[in-house]
């Protein structure tokens, strides 16, 4: 059907009524309003958007107005049209976003089921303690030496000032074996003997390592056990470097609070020597002294007989039980949870300590 | 070295009101770490008070006599208290405890009713408060101006002291006695200090009083006797002392045995008496014979060696001289002539001695660390005065005294030394004010000379004064102050190794464990080790803790696989563990180290040949897992582990140790304890550096494992340097993907099959992956197909499909012309 060629005729031009095309748009506004979801809505959009929608009639009947009036009406017609298209566009973004909603609400799932599919490992506390008391010490500009640990007796007991005469050197407190002139290193310190043959001064090192001495196994002794030691050999070096040492690693290992007190003690390669404890703050018992290692200028003797001149030189070395110090830091009460390798013991540690 | 209070302040002045923790500090600050220190007076608590006994009624019926006593305990009735001991009667002072009271052990004192009776508090033995052994009855007070009913029995019986114990370090022998601890004492509180070592004695005359000839004066540089006869066998060691020495947790003996005792506490000079009646001829002091025998006082028969130091008199050997008496001379029930003896024995003698004989006698203990030799004849002067006074007797004016002791020697010290050793700036003055507090004489201001006393026998090197003046200046005192900063490298490779390896297989799952590196001797034949394996030679602890265990791991699996099995044991099902450590591999010869001396650095040959020696001690990796690596859950079933993981873990390891995998071949190898036909030798650049795979059946069934549990090990120190990685060009043109599925026989290892591929493809290949692997009769007997996916990428261009498929081909080619591959449906 066409209205092109016909003659203006107002009542052909009903639909172009103001009147008409506001109702048009607020039947159309209603349809869409009510479309409960976007299937419906596409179904609705012929009735109202499409070529035989009453807005789209309504354009067809400019054609029969007279030239004055065609702009007029046009323009309602456009916005009446875009009211519509307005209205159907808002819809349908609502009933997206409501689908969205829903497909999200659809997909939820129980995020507390657990998926221990590849079950994670764990790292020994004293690996991870003796990495982290390193790592301290070459922040400060240590080097870390490993040595032997079936060692020379010479490195172990002699070069350190411990003569034959020793009881330390007995069965009773040292592993022999069946080849001549070795031991089981009772201490990590020949690693450090090594390190001063090896190098000349100024030597700042730690050697973190597996001792042995001919203890039974127990809550607090373990025939092998780690001990971290540090030497630091240079010009001018004082027991007031000592100190400063030892009070930055207590800070670093134990925070701000912490600090060391110092006891005469006697060890055969360090003179003056100190045992020293630590100001725990943290103790699951309360804040208190912990003793920690033992400490000392280093003996003139034991310059000597690794190539050093004490009259140059002079340095000073310390040391402290890794396991000592995870059972106080940690609490842990038993010696034997550390050796028996009983892996809910570790896997509660995690990857550090 | 268990003292008492009163004892030092016999000696040292110390403040009146001194406390416990004052003590300690004391004590502890120079160098004394204290075992404890009880106050006598507080192991009673509540009223313990001086009773006199008014009446005593006899109990009878009753298994044992019960005396029903009332006592005046200073209150305004008498306490009724019921007392089952019989040494007392009425009129006598005794001591009470009251209703209210502990005494030591936790025992509480309540009023009660006991065989019959009403019973309000006890009557105290000596050893009920701990004063002493001597059950045998309660204590009967003398009558004093103290002991009135109802004083505090505490000061009255000798509880008032304070007892001290401290483990005293190994040099400082002198600090093993009264004197040594009193003089300490001093220095730190200022106080002044009689010195009851340096007290006058008269010397030796040109008699002795008993023949008497020293063969050996390097052992033996000082001996000293006197000789009293006569005395009271009968006479009884004064209360005192008794109590002093059961305080210094030494039984009380006989009074002459008792002094010497007394003396060795108070001086430090350990004695020895003798039976004079029962020494037979001259006396010789010599070392022994080897294969000499003496029988000591503890009833053991000894074979006495040529190092030991003997006293001999016609008879033979008849003490172990500065270790322990013999049975045959020793002062025994009704001696009455004694022979006193203090001499100064060698200390590395004594000591060697003390070990060879395991005798470590309180004697030995401070002969060991070193004995003032000044001190003989005033500790036989004090002997000889104690024991006249309480068993009378006969003192013989002749003394005898060999004395080859030689003077010590002095030390040069410059006066700053110290204070560059210690970092606090001491004065001239205060070093040698404290030195002097040490007994050295001082001589000297800016270069002091030092002679240090005799009883200081460790005082050598200049460096032993500056510890002194460390010590007693206080070390408390010396500033915290950081040294200049060294120069680190960071971590060596090796470290760096060690820790990525050990991070990456705990992130996948492996829990690390540390065993001890021992094994039986039957583990090598449970491994199934062949007789020609390395791993058979081990080194061995010749004082294993336990026998079952002597030998060190020449592999990481023996233990880890202990660990393994004590987890399975536990109720755990599923294990991953990891170990990484050193394995113990001796030489196949072994000699001696050249013998190295400390009074210079060894030469670089002689460091070099000792080196030599020192069995290789590798790093290495292992792993065993057991069970499930992927547990089973609600999603569906677990995984168990196998031979492929252990690979795996290996490949891991090498993979965080930074080994590019060019480098990496995986091959089969056959290696014990590994199942022959699941075995992989895991090489890098040619070289094998470990195994991995399933452990043998029968392995696992000797060891009780479960079946298909698997293990790696690889030799960590093998592994070469990470490398400085280089950087690949990343294309942004297309990749191009072919599929091939190639037929070949089944004993054709897919590693090289895919390594051919790579290297048939050229440069364009990207990547290539191994997909599917299929088995049938329809591909034919001992035939199968491996299906990969190839990626194909230019950096320069999108590659045609002519180009792709060219390329295709020539990878298949090299799998066609080296095993015969032929495309699956071709």
């Amino acid at each position: 059907m066409s209205y092109r060629n016909d003659p203006y005729d107002p009542k052909q031009a009903a639909l172009l009524d103001p009147a008409s095309l506001e109702a048009a748009v607020a039947e159309a506004e209603k349809a869409f309003a009510a479309a409960t979801d976007l299937d419906a809505l596409h179904a609705l959009k012929p009735a109202h958007l499409g070529d035989r929608s009453p807005v789209s009639l309504a354009r067809r009947e400019i054609g029969s107005l007279p030239p004055a009036a065609k702009s007029d009406a046009g323009k309602r017609v456009n916005i009446a049209r875009q009211a519509v298209q307005a209205a159907y566009d808002a819809r349908q973004a609502e009933l997206e976003a409501d689908r969205a909603a829903r497909v999200l609400v659809e997909e939820r799932v129980d995020v507390t089921l657990p998926w221990s599919r590849r079950p994670r490992g764990a790292r020994h506390p004293l690996t991870t303690l003796m990495e982290h008391m390193g790592d301290i010490f070459v922040g400060m500009g240590y080097d870390i030496v490993d040595g032997p640990q079936l060692e020379l007796e010479w490195a172990n007991f002699d070069a350190l000032n411990i003569g034959p005469d020793n009881p330390v050197r007995g069965a009773s407190d040292t592993f022999f074996v069946d080849l001549p002139g070795l031991v089981m290193r009772t201490h990590t310190s020949p690693g450090q003997v090594r390190t001063m043959l090896d190098r000349q001064p100024p030597i700042y090192v730690v050697s973190p390592g597996r001792v042995y001495r001919t203890d039974e196994l127990d809550a607090t002794h373990s025939p092998v056990f780690h001990q971290i030691e540090g030497l630091v050999i240079d010009e001018g070096i004082t027991m007031a470097h000592l100190r400063g040492t030892l009070d930055h690693f207590a800070k670093a290992m134990f925070g701000p609070d912490a600090k060391t007190r110092w006891r005469p003690h006697y060890f055969p390669f360090t003179e003056p020597s100190a045992e020293f404890d630590v100001w725990f703050a943290e103790h699951r018992d309360g804040p208190r002294w912990v003793e920690w290692g033992g400490c000392g200028m280093v003996n003139p003797r034991v310059l000597t007989a690794c190539g050093i001149d004490p009259a140059v030189y002079s340095g000073f070395a310390f040391g402290m039980g890794v396991e000592r110090t995870l059972m106080f830091r940690n609490g842990v009460s038993d010696m034997r949870d550390m050796v028996e390798g009983d892996v809910r013991f570790t896997t509660n540690f995690g990857m550090e300590s | 070295m268990k003292t008492s209070l009163s004892w030092l302040r016999e000696y040292v002045e110390l403040p009146a009101g001194i406390t416990a923790s004052e003590l300690d500090a004391a004590l502890t600050n120079l160098g004394m770490e204290v075992e404890s220190i009880v106050d006598q007076a507080g192991t009673i608590l509540g009223d313990l008070v001086v009773g006199r006994v008014l009446t005593i009624e006899e109990l009878t019926g009753f298994k044992k006599p019960i005396r029903f006593c009332t006592v005046d305990v200073g209150r305004d009735a008498p306490q009724e208290i019921v007392c089952g001991a019989r040494n007392f009667a009425e009129g006598d002072l005794v001591v009470v405890i009251l209703p209210g009271g502990e005494l030591p052990g936790g025992f509480t004192i309540g009023a009660r009713k006991t065989y019959g009776r009403n019973s309000h508090g006890m009557i105290c033995s000596a050893a009920e408060l701990g004063l002493s052994g001597d059950h045998s009855g309660i204590i009967v007070l003398p009558a004093s101006e103290a002991t009135v009913p109802g004083a505090d029995a505490r000061s009255i019986v000798g509880l008032d002291d304070v007892l001290i114990e401290v483990e005293i370090t190994p040099d400082r022998g002198y600090e093993m006695s009264v004197r040594g601890i009193a003089r300490e004492l001093s220095t730190h509180f200022g106080v002044p200090f009689s010195d009851p070592g340096t007290q006058a004695a008269p010397g030796a005359t040109a008699e002795a009083p008993y023949p008497l000839t020293v063969e050996d004066t390097v052992g033996c540089d000082r001996f000293a006797a006197r000789v009293v006869r006569g005395i009271d066998p009968a006479a009884q060691s004064p209360e005192w002392m008794q109590r002093r020495l059961i305080a210094a947790g030494i039984r009380a003996i006989s009074l002459p045995v008792d002094i010497t005792n007394y003396l060795m506490l108070e001086l430090g000079q350990p004695m020895h008496v003798f039976d004079l009646n029962r020494l037979n001829g001259g006396l010789v002091v010599r070392r022994a014979r080897a294969g000499e025998k003496l029988t000591t006082l503890d009833g053991v028969a000894r074979s006495l060696d040529a190092e030991d130091m003997v006293i001999c008199d016609e008879t033979g050997p008849i003490s172990l001289a500065a270790v322990m008496g013999g049975e045959t001379s020793e002062w025994q029930e009704g001696t009455v002539d004694v022979l006193l003896e203090a001499a100064h024995w060698d200390p590395i003698m004594v000591g060697r001695t003390a070990r060879r004989h395991r005798l470590f006698s309180e004697a030995a203990k401070r002969w060991e660390r070193g004995v003032d030799p000044a001190l003989p004849l005033v500790a036989l002067e004090r002997a000889v005065q104690i024991l006249t006074e309480h068993a009378g007797g006969t003192v013989d004016e002749r003394i005898l005294d060999i004395d080859h002791v030689v003077a010590p020697v002095p030390l040069t010290l410059p006066a700053d030394a110290p204070g560059r050793i210690v970092g606090l700036p001491y004065s001239a003055e205060q070093v040698a004010d404290l030195l002097r507090k040490v007994g050295c004489e001082v001589t000297g201001d800016e270069v002091l000379s030092a002679v240090p006393p005799t009883w200081r026998p460790d005082l050598v090197a200049p460096i032993d004064l500056i510890e002194e003046v460390a010590r007693l200046g206080g070390y408390n005192g010396i500033p915290s102050v950081l040294p200049p900063a060294g120069s680190s490298n960071g971590l060596t490779p090796a470290q760096k190794r060690r820790r990525s390896v050990g991070r990456a297989l705990a992130e996948n799952g492996y829990v690390e464990v540390l065993s001890y590196p021992f094994v039986g001797p039957g583990l090598a034949d449970t491994l199934g080790l062949p007789a020609a394996d390395p791993r058979r030679s081990a080194v061995r602890l010749t004082n294993p803790l336990s026998e079952e265990e002597p030998l060190l791991r020449t592999t990481l699996l023996g233990p880890l696989l202990g660990t393994l099995k004590r987890n399975l044991g536990r109720g755990r099902r599923d294990v991953a563990l990891y170990e990484a450590g050193t394995v113990f591999l001796p030489h196949l010869t072994s000699t001696a180290p050249p013998t190295l001396g400390v009074d210079r650095r060894p030469t670089n040959a002689e460091w070099a040949a000792a080196n030599a020696i020192v069995p290789e001690q590798p790093w290495h990796l292992a792993v065993v897992l057991a069970g499930d690596i992927e547990p089973a859950g609600w999603w569906g079933q677990g995984r168990a582990a196998t031979w492929a993981d252990a690979i795996e873990a290996a490949r891991v390891a090498l993979s965080a140790a930074g080994v590019p995998d060019d480098l990496v071949t995986v091959r089969a190898g056959e290696q014990a304890p590994w199942h022959p036909g699941r075995c992989a030798e895991i090489l890098v650049d040619g070289t094998v550096v470990g195994h991995a795979g399933e452990l043998h059946p029968a392995v696992l069934a000797a060891l009780d494992l479960p079946k298909r549990t698997s293990a790696a090990e690889i030799d960590l120190d093998a592994l070469p340097d990470a490398p400085v990685v280089e950087a690949v060009k990343i294309s942004t043109f297309p990749p191009a993907l072919i599929d091939v599925a190639l037929v070949l026989d089944r004993a054709v290892p897919a590693a090289e099959v895919q390594a051919a591929l790579v290297e048939g493809a050229g440069p364009l290949l990207e990547s290539v992956a191994l997909f599917d692997v299929y088995e049938s009769s329809q591909l034919g007997e001992d035939k199968r197909s491996l299906a990969y996916k190839l990626t194909f990428r230019a950096t320069d261009r999108t590659l045609t499909s002519e180009e792709t498929i060219t390329a295709r081909d020539a990878a298949v080619a090299v799998t066609a012309s080296r095993f015969g591959a032929t495309l699956r449906g071709a």
